[in-house]
């Protein structure tokens, strides 16, 4: 027997909780989103100077403290205060008041791309400075990339499933499918879902540096980040971290929740290509993207805003192009796109969370934030992306694409509530 | 007892742990007062070795209880 109500097959998000280059909390980050706010600067967080690539959109003034006892904001990664801050807003923006029993049926999906690097880059440092004794107690517990859930349910006391997906720069988009599936298996009544990362430390920057991944514009790093733009020329790294309240259906409507949207459509691919590279066939995450519309049980002239990845790399952006053409056909000229990540830099572990989350802003208030930096479109991105200027539409479904190293591609589906 | 030493071990214990300075007393336990955990212990002790320039073997650590205990037994080692 389970000890909670039968699912009704249906999940809404009813909290949202976010902390970006751009803003801490829905409402902040979502007005900076629609004026096209830069979020990219000379990085701060640690010395870059020998490094090729020396900027990234990185969360200013984040203060620990507010969001964790003294003990642990001394000490733990931020990538787990990155987790705990969007929950605790997410949290509160839900109206939720615990009891045993919704703790028990209240579970966290969190993920992070890459778990603590900050940790993982200091402690390995006194290893090799200072020797084997010297090295702290805490490096595998903050390292994890499953801890940022643990802790956030720790700080809750949440017992549903929990559980961390690592798919890299698809992550925040997983974790929020598979939390929607465990609310309609039953598994759950609320999940916490989402991504979290901060990987702007000596080692993230210059192994991404490595993998001639990034932008080297470092004279200009307002204008670094310019997905489709034909001057683009790599991502810029980003950090943050976007968490969801999801409930069930009835039980959102029994509590007079406000909800802000439905996730209807989930659906995922693999390139089985190359480790980095995207196949140029775009045949997958056009696959992953016909599949989330299918699941949603719509068309796809329904959907009228994608959320694309948009990296603003060589290869990403034309081919995400041809994926959307390949599965939307002709309609992929009337969809308007965008990408936010010429805002808030590619928060990996995190974007799917966040760039699901703008999704759910565009849907409720029927506005579609801008691509930043878009001067003269690409020939082979000819879409419409929304170049600068945000945009009134109004919208019943909204697309996030979102595709990581290891040649995840995963799409989202989510309907406005009305 | 050393009140040099007993200031220094209760300037690492705040920082460590996070507690307020009045709570740090003699005869303070670091698991059932001061709220330390297996974890917690194990970086602390590592932080007493740094501040004073010592090396406290793990079979010594099972019997350091309390605040007291620690500056004993760095006054004790000391004047070894």
């Amino acid at each position: 027997m389970p000890d909670h109500p039968a699912p009704s097959g249906r999940v809404v998000v009813t909290g949202i909780g976010v902390v970006t280059p751009i803003g801490t909390g829905v409402e902040t980050f979502w007005a900076n989103c629609l004026a096209g706010k830069n979020g990219v600067r000379k990085i701060t967080l640690d010395d870059v100077s020998p490094f090729t690539t020396q900027i990234a959109a990185e969360v200013p003034d984040f203060e620990p403290t507010d969001w964790l006892d003294k003990k642990e904001a001394r000490r733990i990664d931020r990538v787990i205060t990155f987790a705990v801050a969007s929950a605790r807003l997410a949290m509160a923006d839900s109206g939720i008041v615990l009891t045993e029993e919704l703790r028990d049926n209240f579970g966290v999906y969190i993920g992070s791309g890459i778990g603590g690097l900050n940790v993982m880059s200091e402690q390995t440092k006194v290893l090799y400075q200072r020797g084997p004794d010297r090295v702290s107690p805490f490096w595998v517990p903050y390292m994890i990339a499953n801890m940022p859930g643990g802790i956030v349910a720790i700080q809750f006391g949440l017992h549903g499933p929990n559980m961390a997906t690592v798919t890299a720069c698809s992550t925040g988009a997983n974790t929020i499918g598979e939390a929607a599936h465990a609310i309609k298996r039953g598994d759950a009544t609320m999940m916490l879902a989402g991504g979290t990362e901060a990987s702007i430390c000596d080692i993230g920057i210059a192994a991404f540096c490595a993998a001639r991944a990034m932008s080297t514009r470092n004279d200009s790093p307002e204008h670094a980040s310019r997905p489709f733009d034909r001057d683009r020329d790599g991502f810029v790294m980003g950090e943050g971290s976007g968490v969801v309240v999801l409930e069930d259906y009835d039980h959102a409507i029994a509590r007079g929740a406000k909800i802000y949207a439905e996730i209807v459509g989930y659906g995922m691919t693999a390139d089985a290509h190359h480790i980095t590279a995207i196949a140029s066939d775009a045949k997958q995450p056009a696959r992953a993207i016909t599949r989330a519309v299918a699941s949603a049980g719509i068309t796809v002239e329904d959907i009228g805003y994608v959320n694309a990845h948009g990296t603003s790399t060589p290869i990403g952006d034309p081919t995400e192009t041809k994926a959307l053409k390949l599965a939307l056909g002709d309609h992929a000229y009337s969809v308007a796109v965008s990408s936010t990540k010429s805002m808030i830099g590619h928060t990996l572990g995190a974007a799917g969370a966040i760039e699901t989350i703008v999704c759910i802003l565009a849907l409720r208030d029927g506005i579609m934030p801008p691509t930043r930096n878009l001067d003269n479109p690409d020939d082979a991105c000819d879409l419409d992306y929304i170049p600068h200027v945000a945009r009134k539409k109004e919208l019943k479904y909204a697309l996030n694409n979102s595709f990581g190293f290891g040649g995840h591609n995963v799409s989202l589906v989510l309907k406005k509530h009305v | 007892m050393s009140e040099d030493i007993l200031n220094r071990v209760t300037k690492v214990t705040v920082e460590e742990l996070g507690v307020k300075a009045e709570e740090v007393t003699v005869a303070a336990s670091f698991t059932e007062d001061l709220g330390a955990d297996s974890l917690d212990v194990v970086e602390l002790v590592m932080a007493f070795e740094d501040e004073f320039g010592i090396e406290i073997p793990d079979e010594d650590v099972s019997e350091i209880k309390t605040i007291g205990d620690v500056v004993n037994y760095i006054q004790k080692k000391s004047g070894e």
